[in-house]
């Protein structure tokens, strides 16, 4: 039987942990991710609600157990799990929300850094126009961040995650790193 | 080496000396200087050499007008021309050279132009150099190019980084002299966000050069005081040493922070610059006035200089700038210069003031109604003729003359968004008008109230009004002095040259040419006299200019009007412009799943957008290129070969509308497309050309996965959404790219299945998972996706993964079959097969052709409605002698074709008329054994069979070839059902 073994966005089999500067990156290889989107003229509250599934508003995360959620466009949120327990997420999804959503398996598709520092605003103003002061936590956006389009999920001021392409890692890491070794 | 010209007082650490050259010669300074006070106050006067006439010149200014005073900085990669001395903030081992002379600055051998200067007139270019035409690029134009210039670069690359930013506030304040101060005060005690940015390194404006009280204490000291309790907000962000570059849409302002410039070297790690994108909701202009010279004749010597510099020298840096000193002034400005000076004990040995009557300064010589009619002096101002109201004219011996023709606010990022500013006759001087960028207000000198208090109360009341504050802080008492002004803008005398533009050489004589010559617009003037062309883009100079051409003309000065005023508002490194985004880090980089495997081969990689994709694997023992391509093609052909086809657009697309959806974006149907099935799509623009191509797969009911090409997955992805979003709205599909989520090999070659076999869990016989057969599938239980679908003329598969198990599937797949012998090709070879299969790619899918060019026609079916469905059979498109994709091989098997070639007929000439069309693709065929390539030939599907030239000009290529079909390698496509 065949076994293939995960290899990170990184090109490692261990997620890294890297400290430049006030910042420290977490690479986060644990979370599962998936779409939904409401299909046209249904309404997924009951189903969401039922699973436990936030679907927050626009520009939110919502965190829960063990689905967190924030908005991506309108009628579609990205949901976050746990791998260990819902590497299959997008199968988890699809039977609970049944033919009302259009589910896509996102997991591998990203990659994840969890960033922590004292305060998180000035690496972040050195890498995107997100007023990250002044937005709430729980703010989540689209931004961009050396040439990448990336999601960035505020849970406080100075916590954050950012989900980049999962194939530009090595750049993106590297544009993090180096923004908080110039600070 | 003593500083001789330093004076008591000034804003500098005279315990901090610090030690600088200036062309080789050692000297000192003190912390708080810039190099040109510096300079002052060692003596040095001459420090450049003009842009065209190579005339000896001095400083002009103090601060970021300044003409003149343009020295490089540093040396080797660090090295930086044009930089203005007057800025330059000095630090201990600061190397400055002049530049733009040979072979010294006091002896410069192109000062031979000065003597020439009537051939190098305004115009001269157009008019002297015409003919003969070539002589232009390969003998003027170095000539003229070495001969006129400014400074040099090193040619090594900048060692320093340069970061960008982007920050956010209620309100930015660009400026802080005493109206910024007082604005970003009242905003910053109201709790508002602010920055405050200022040019300078010291905040405070014409408060540090000025000998004003505000309130019970100097006008320094109170910058000082309000700087401090600004610095102690957390609201308040202070950026000294920042300039505002321009005004951009919805509230931004760029602004370049020189987070280093006053170090030799940047702290480790540390960015040089930061060019920042400022995001405010509103914004205040305080960014001052600049004086402007009056012309007269020989105007350009060192040591004269703007009255208000030459106090500001005096009265922030303790320098003299002279030993016996005169003032030229139009205005009341000008007599402080005077005073100043005269109480810091220099000679003011006369005040040369064109107005006529009126008081006179006590205990100083004040010429009333007099004029400056001519210098002396080669290297420095050596004396000053001053023609009296009685007429009579005298030399006066000096070694300094400050002069003042009033001043200019400063109204440029006020006008970065085309609002025209309005001349006030009152100052003398534009204005800015009402049509200013959205959210931004002015105050200050900048808005042309020049009293002090003037400048404190206007900074406060625009900060209130422009966030809506109620209730606002107590005025500190400052003067009010009215502007008291007589405007002259030359003085009419002589033959001489009297200079406007310093940087840029233009005097009174190049304007009255212009008028002359009928370049009287002023935007006419400008280009005709290179006017406010320079570094300094005018700043001393435009004013001056477009008054003598409104003097010239009859015309007023508002109808004669300014020039269009534009970012940046003073020169920007290209580094700060360029960011990170250099060498290496100009673009991020995008790594297939199998990269890592693909390094530890030592596999040659090929950048296809931001993708690095494997080009070739070589062997042990090739040593060339095609060795390693044919090998890895012969091997596909004959047992099996695997290539990563991650990087091709994979879009989801769900929803009750899904298969709707694909018969509208495609010219082929897919709402018919059985579920576990895929087909071939071909995706028009809405004019009829092709668009993309790509195999779509019916993953379920409402459930299909698209893939695109590798260069069009973003566009593809966008147009999708478009139609989405705007064209259909009220249809139920949902998107979302899938690109990156799965690590996708093609599988291809007579043992691809038997490959597969080994590794998926289910069974995939032809039977079972018959071609263009799609499915979900498990490897070892973990969720998989296969497609059977080939690009290569094989049997073949594509398998995926997620992405994190791509790395992993490729090496069970070589280890599992091993007995295979499989290899893993690359785009090369990928390329090569799908030539000899006829499949169109990049060169055929080139934006110009048609499906029915690419022998594609059928597939726009005309049962159903599609985007460029209709426009596809425009008259122009579908005649039969148009372009058809058609095979080509050399009639020699050793015959040479290149890609670009044009078909001509046998003995036709190779002009546009023969033109049959041209090769699109080339490869070398390991199994034809020879060139292949593909083409658009005109009729080219009635031309089989027949034989052609192929002629590259540039190549020197004209081969015999012979049409074929494109289907090189198995046409009827046995294999790829086998």
């Amino acid at each position: 039987m065949v076994s293939l073994q995960a290899m990170t966005a990184l090109g490692a089999h261990q997620a890294v942990v890297v400290t430049v500067g006030p910042l420290t990156i977490t690479e986060r290889v644990d979370v599962a991710l998936a779409s939904v989107a409401v299909r046209r003229g249904r309404d997924l509250t009951a189903s969401a609600k039922a699973m436990g599934v936030p679907l927050p508003g626009p520009s939110q995360h919502i965190g829960g157990e063990p689905y967190s959620a924030f908005w991506v466009t309108p009628e579609m949120w990205f949901i976050e799990a746990p791998f260990a327990t819902h590497e299959v997420i997008a199968d988890l999804l699809k039977a609970g929300f049944g033919d009302a959503a259009s589910v896509t398996e996102q997991t591998d598709a990203w990659v994840t850094f969890d960033l922590a520092a004292a305060d998180l605003a000035p690496v972040l103003e050195r890498l995107c126009n997100v007023d990250f002061r002044a937005v709430p936590d729980g703010h989540s956006t689209r931004t961009m961040m050396e040439h990448l389009g990336i999601y960035l999920v505020k849970h406080g001021p100075g916590a954050a995650r950012i989900y980049g392409p999962r194939s530009s890692a090595q750049s993106l890491l590297h544009a993090l790193e180096t923004a908080a070794s110039a600070l | 080496m003593s500083q001789s010209h330093r004076i008591e007082g000034g804003q500098i650490d005279r315990a901090k000396t610090v030690r600088f050259t200036f062309d080789g010669l050692p000297y000192q300074g003190f912390t708080g200087d810039t190099l040109a006070s510096a300079l002052l106050a060692n003596g040095v006067r001459l420090m450049g050499r003009s842009f065209k006439y190579h005339r000896p010149r001095g400083v002009l200014s103090a601060g970021s007008e300044e003409p003149n005073a343009l020295v490089e900085l540093r040396s080797g990669g660090r090295q930086e021309p044009n930089t203005r001395a007057t800025v330059v903030e000095l630090f201990e081992g600061l190397e400055a050279n002049s530049q733009n002379r040979w072979p010294s600055l006091r002896f410069d051998a192109m000062g031979i132009n000065d003597t020439l200067s009537t051939f190098f007139a305004a115009g001269f270019y157009y008019k002297t150099f015409m003919w003969p035409k070539s002589f232009w690029e390969k003998l003027y134009e170095p000539i003229i190019r070495r001969a006129a210039g400014l400074g040099s670069v090193s040619r090594e690359e900048d060692p320093d980084e340069y970061d960008k930013g982007f920050l956010h506030c209620d309100l930015l304040v660009i400026g802080a002299g005493p109206a910024g101060l007082m604005a970003a005060l009242t905003a910053g005690r109201a709790g508002k966000r602010v920055i405050l940015a200022d040019e300078d390194f010291a905040f405070g404006g014409r408060l540090n050069a000025e000998t004003f009280a505000v309130g019970q204490s100097s006008g320094a000291d109170w910058a000082a005081a309000t700087v401090a309790e600004l610095a102690s907000m957390p609201n308040v962000r202070l950026m000294a040493r920042t300039t505002v570059l321009g005004a951009f849409d919805h509230g931004i302002y760029s602004a370049v922070e020189r987070v280093s410039d006053h170090l030799a070297v940047p702290l480790a790690g540390k960015p040089r610059q930061v060019l920042w994108r400022i995001y405010s909701q509103r914004a205040i202009l305080c960014g001052g006035a600049t004086e402007r010279p009056i012309a007269f004749e020989n105007n350009d010597r060192p040591g004269i200089m703007l009255a208000g510099s030459l106090r500001a020298y005096a009265n922030r840096w303790g320098v003299k700038a002279g030993e016996r000193v005169a003032v030229f002034t139009n205005n009341d400005g000008g007599l402080r210069t005077a005073t100043d000076l005269q109480a810091r004990g220099v000679d003011v040995v006369a005040v040369i003031d064109s107005r006529e009557g009126g008081e006179l300064l006590p205990g100083i010589r004040h010429l009333r109604g007099a004029e400056v009619i001519d210098t002396s002096g080669r290297l420095g101002l050596k004396s000053v003729t001053v023609r009296q109201a009685n007429g009579r004219t005298e030399e006066v011996r000096v070694d300094a003359l400050g002069v003042s023709g009033g001043w200019n606010p400063n109204v440029n990022i006020h006008s970065h968004q085309r609002a025209r500013p309005v001349w006030d006759a009152s100052i003398a001087a534009f204005v800015p008008g009402a049509d200013g960028p959205a959210g931004l207000t002015v105050a200050g000198a900048a808005a042309g109230v020049f009293s002090t208090h003037g400048a404190l109360r206007t900074g406060l009341d625009a900060a209130v009004s422009a966030l809506g504050l109620t209730g606002a802080a107590e005025l500190p008492e400052a003067e009010d002095a009215p502007v008291r002004i007589t405007p002259l803008w030359h003085v009419a005398h002589g033959k001489g040259r009297a200079w406007i533009d310093q940087q840029n050489d233009v005097t009174v004589k190049d304007i009255k040419l212009a008028q002359q010559e009928n370049f009287t617009s002023v935007e006419h003037m400008k280009r005709y006299t290179t006017l406010g062309m320079a570094t300094d883009q005018g700043k001393t100079g435009n004013v001056i200019g477009l008054a003598i051409m409104a003097e010239l003309t009859g015309r007023s000065i508002p109808e004669t009007g300014t020039t269009m005023y534009r970012p940046p508002y003073t020169p920007v490194a290209m580094g700060a412009l360029a960011g990170r985004s250099r060498g290496r880090e100009f673009k991020p980089f995008r790594l297939t799943p199998s990269h890592h495997w693909a390094v530890e081969q030592g596999a040659t990689f090929v950048e296809v957008g931001n993708w690095l994709r494997t080009q070739w694997v070589p062997k042990a023992g090739e040593t060339e290129w095609r060795q390693s391509v044919d090998r890895e093609v012969l091997a596909t052909r004959k047992s099996v070969g695997i290539c990563d086809v991650t990087t091709l657009g994979k879009i989801d697309i769900q929803g009750t509308d899904a298969g709707a959806f694909l018969d509208r974006v495609y010219a082929n149907t897919f709402s018919t497309l059985a579920v576990g099935k895929c087909r071939y799509g071909l995706m028009l623009r809405e004019d009829g050309i092709v668009f993309d191509d790509g195999t779509t797969a019916r993953m379920g009911e409402h459930e299909y996965v698209m893939t695109t090409t590798t260069a069009n997955a973003v566009t593809v992805f966008r147009h999708l959404e478009f139609c989405r979003q705007c064209l259909w709205p009220d249809m139920d599909v949902q998107l979302i790219s899938t690109t990156e989520a799965w690590a996708q090999f093609s599988v291809a070659g007579p043992n691809a299945r038997r490959l597969l076999e080994k590794v998926v869990d289910q069974n995939i016989s032809d039977a079972a998972f018959p071609y263009m057969g799609a499915g979900n599938i498990t490897v070892g239980g973990l969720r998989a996706r296969l497609f059977r679908i080939s690009f290569s003329g094989e049997l073949a598969y594509e398998i995926a993964v997620p992405t994190r198990y791509g790395d992993a599937l490729l090496r069970e797949m070589l280890a599992k079959g091993a007995e295979f012998e499989p290899i893993v090709y690359g785009t090369e070879a990928l390329g090569v097969m799908r030539i000899e299969k006829g499949h169109v790619a990049g060169g055929e899918l080139n934006g110009q052709s048609t499906a029915l060019n690419m022998g594609l026609g059928k597939m726009v079916s005309k049962k159903k409605d599609s985007i460029g469905m209709v426009l596809s059979h425009r008259e122009g498109l579908v005649g039969e002698n148009g372009y058809r994709l058609v095979g080509v091989k050399p009639v020699d098997p050793k015959g040479k074709l290149v890609a670009g070639s044009h078909f001509l007929e046998t003995g036709a000439a190779p002009v546009m008329e023969n033109d049959g069309g041209w090769l699109t693709s080339k490869v070398y065929s390991p199994h034809i054994g020879s060139d292949i390539a593909l083409g658009y030939l005109k009729g080219g599907d009635r031309k089989i069979g027949q034989r052609m030239r192929a002629v590259n000009l540039l190549s020197g290529l004209d081969t015999e070839v012979e049409i074929v079909s494109p289907h090189f390698f198995d046409p009827e496509g046995e294999r790829l059902r086998g």
